[in-house]
């Protein structure tokens, strides 16, 4: 069959080529316009070449917000897969508890993310909170608003109580997809518990926990509104992450260009560590999944 | 390998069964002898599955007792009972290479690795997989596959039988074949006890020296194929087995002969006098209906003639009920055709089941 070729299909692109320049490529570029100058009142503008990037990089606030990122990411990704994919093989698999579980599993994912902030910021208060004021009954010196300690603890907490029910539910889906003959096989094989999980589930959940990887990497290194709740960065700048030392400077000091070029690298180092975790995961689990077709 | 007896095997699904309808497998008295291919057939739905399930433990009958070589291992786990099973799609375990799926259920059990390298080496060389031996068994085609799970059978060496449930179903036709006649090969070099569930009744006649034929989850007939296609117990075998099925006409019994509508069929049997039977009717095979001219038998209207190379089938309706009939090739068909019933191959139903020559 010959492929017919019409130009005019390019004029059903042009809407949403319209859209995406005006909700993405123009402010992206009007970012990087931005990290190239200095910016003084009454919109006078000067070059300054790459200065911003290397004051950034050159940084010790910038170093400090990165590393306490990704030491954050990689906490939460170090809590969230593990506990995801445990809670999702503890869930059952039919009869009345699947609706219940499914529900229950999504409510965290509902609350908007001020609303979760506030609910922690309440919650670990000494004073009202329930959590706050148990731990700080049975002897533990919780405090967040002084304790860098607690204040961590509290936001990554946050992050798994939040975020956690993603990964289970994107786990669970994977599982469910296993036929039941695999499961009869492994027991006619003799199988463990243990090889039936290395060898059946986690090879099928190997592509839903890829995206779970990203996505749980990009929005924990993206964290903005619920520390900014719950801590607002403090005590002193321990969980100032860099969402919020990056609105700190483009808002608060009005640091135009510094801000510009640090929206630049951030996204770059998303882009690099997602790209990173992509690939290793894919050569990880071999060929990709060709399972569709068969079930 | 090992003689399997089932003995009075009920299974329902529901927790509390009441009608025998709540059944699944209604009662079954089976024994598969040891080293003997058997295939199960029957319609989707009948119970088959059930029935193998139930033999390999992944399933504990709500009654019965079943044995393997006159042993109890009705509440055996599976891998305690030593029957290796190949499923519907094939079942790999993508992420291991060939080698280690087949090495799986030794390694399992605790086998030393070096009886496993031998005994898994053996197996390559038996399904033909050796070239293979190294690739993940993730990018092969289904009959590779299907190879690889029948291989996970093979290769323990105390398997007590092994059971197929409808292996060919995602195999390309001209594989079928291939595999089909490695399987017969293996069964007669290994004699290894042989299930085979389908629903294809050419893969059953083929495959099996004796065919189970299961119809609503009871037994309805066992038999080799050839008692299948000329004594059927049942109207439901005559109907599954033979293309096209066994003609099921019904009738009124007077003593020897039958009456279908206004014309009479001699018959081989008669009816006991003293059984009552709701519903009485006359089967006889297409093969053995033979067409004479007007006058000569039975009229028949003739819906139309399929040539289907070897022999011609007419298809047409005897008194409102279908009718077929084989006209080999170069037999003319009359004009206003009649069928002439052979008598010796007449059978004769009473509620569905064979009325046996009185003896």
């Amino acid at each position: 069959m010959e492929k017919t070729i019409n130009n005019r299909a390019w004029f059903m692109v042009l809407p949403v080529l319209f859209l995406v320049a005006f909700t993405a490529v123009i402010p992206l570029m009007t970012v990087v316009n931005y990290a190239f100058q200095d910016s003084f009142g009454n919109n006078q503008f000067f070059w300054v070449g790459t200065e911003w990037f290397t004051d950034l990089l050159s940084s010790e606030r910038f170093h400090d917000a990165l590393v306490r990122n990704l030491i954050f990411s990689f906490s939460i990704l170090a809590i969230e897969i593990p506990l995801g994919i445990g809670i999702a093989l503890c869930m059952p698999k039919k009869g009345w508890g699947v609706p219940v579980c499914l529900v229950l599993m999504a409510l965290p994912l509902l609350v908007p993310w001020n609303v979760v902030g506030t609910i922690w910021q309440v919650f670990g208060r000494a004073d009202i909170g329930l959590l706050g004021y148990f731990l700080n009954s049975i002897g533990i010196n919780y405090n967040y608003t002084q304790d860098p300690v607690a204040a961590w603890a509290t936001v990554i907490v946050m992050d798994v109580w939040h975020w956690t029910s993603l990964v289970v539910l994107l786990c669970y889906a994977g599982l469910v997809s296993i036929p039941e003959a695999y499961y009869q096989a492994a027991r006619i094989d003799g199988a463990s518990r243990w090889a039936v999980f290395r060898f059946i589930q986690l090879p099928k959940m190997h592509s839903v926990l890829l995206i779970a990887v990203l996505l749980r990497f990009m929005d924990s290194f993206m964290i903005y509104t619920e520390p900014f709740v719950v801590t607002g960065g403090g005590p002193g700048n321990s969980t100032t992450f860099l969402s919020i030392d990056l609105v700190k400077m483009a808002i608060g000091q009005f640091d135009l260009g510094p801000a510009a070029a640090m929206s630049l690298v951030y996204f770059l180092i998303i882009l690099l560590f997602s790209w990173v975790f992509y690939t290793v995961m894919n050569n990880a689990g071999g060929e990709k999944q060709q399972y569709a077709g068969e079930e | 390998m090992a003689r399997i007896d089932l003995d009075h095997i009920r299974h329902s699904y529901l927790p509390s069964p009441k009608s025998p309808s709540d059944y699944a497998l209604k009662e079954v008295n089976l024994t598969f002898e040891d080293g003997g291919a058997y295939a199960l057939l029957g319609s989707s739905g009948c119970g088959k599955t059930t029935l193998l399930n139930i033999i390999s433990g992944l399933l504990t009958p709500s009654e019965g007792e079943l044995l393997f070589d006159g042993q109890p291992v009705t509440h055996l786990s599976t891998e305690a009972r030593n029957i290796a099973q190949v499923f519907q799609f094939p079942v790999v375990y993508d992420t291991m290479s060939v080698y280690d799926n087949l090495a799986f259920p030794l390694r399992n059990r605790g086998v030393a690795e070096k009886d496993v390298d031998a005994k898994v080496t053996e197996i390559l060389r038996i399904i033909d997989l050796e070239g293979k031996a190294k690739r993940k068994a993730q990018g092969l085609t289904a009959d590779e596959k299907q190879k690889i799970s029948l291989g996970r059978g093979l290769v323990r060496s105390d398997t007590s039988a092994i059971l197929f449930d409808e292996p060919l179903t995602v195999i390309d036709p001209h594989m079928k074949w291939v595999l089909r006649s490695q399987l017969k090969h293996l069964h007669k070099q290994f004699g290894f006890t042989m299930v085979y569930v389908t629903h294809d009744q050419t893969e059953a006649l083929t495959f099996a020296d004796k065919v189970v034929v299961m119809y609503g989850g009871e037994v309805v007939q066992i038999g080799t194929p050839d008692e299948l296609f000329r004594k059927p117990q049942h109207t439901f075998v005559g109907y599954f087995i033979g293309s096209p099925g066994m003609n099921v006409l019904p009738c009124e019994v007077e003593g020897m002969t039958a009456r279908i509508g206004g014309h009479s069929v001699p018959l081989p049997v008669g009816l006991d006098p003293k059984k009552v039977a709701k519903k009485t009717e006359v089967g006889i095979r297409p093969e053995f209906v033979k067409l004479g001219a007007a006058g000569e038998g039975l009229p028949i209207q003739v819906d139309g003639v399929e040539d289907i190379g070897r022999y011609r089938i007419l298809r047409g309706k005897m008194e409102g009920t279908a009718l077929n009939a084989i006209v080999a090739e170069g037999v003319s068909i009359p004009e206003n055709p009649t069928a002439i019933f052979d008598p010796s191959q007449t059978n004769l139903y009473a509620d569905s089941w064979l009325v046996g020559e009185e003896a």
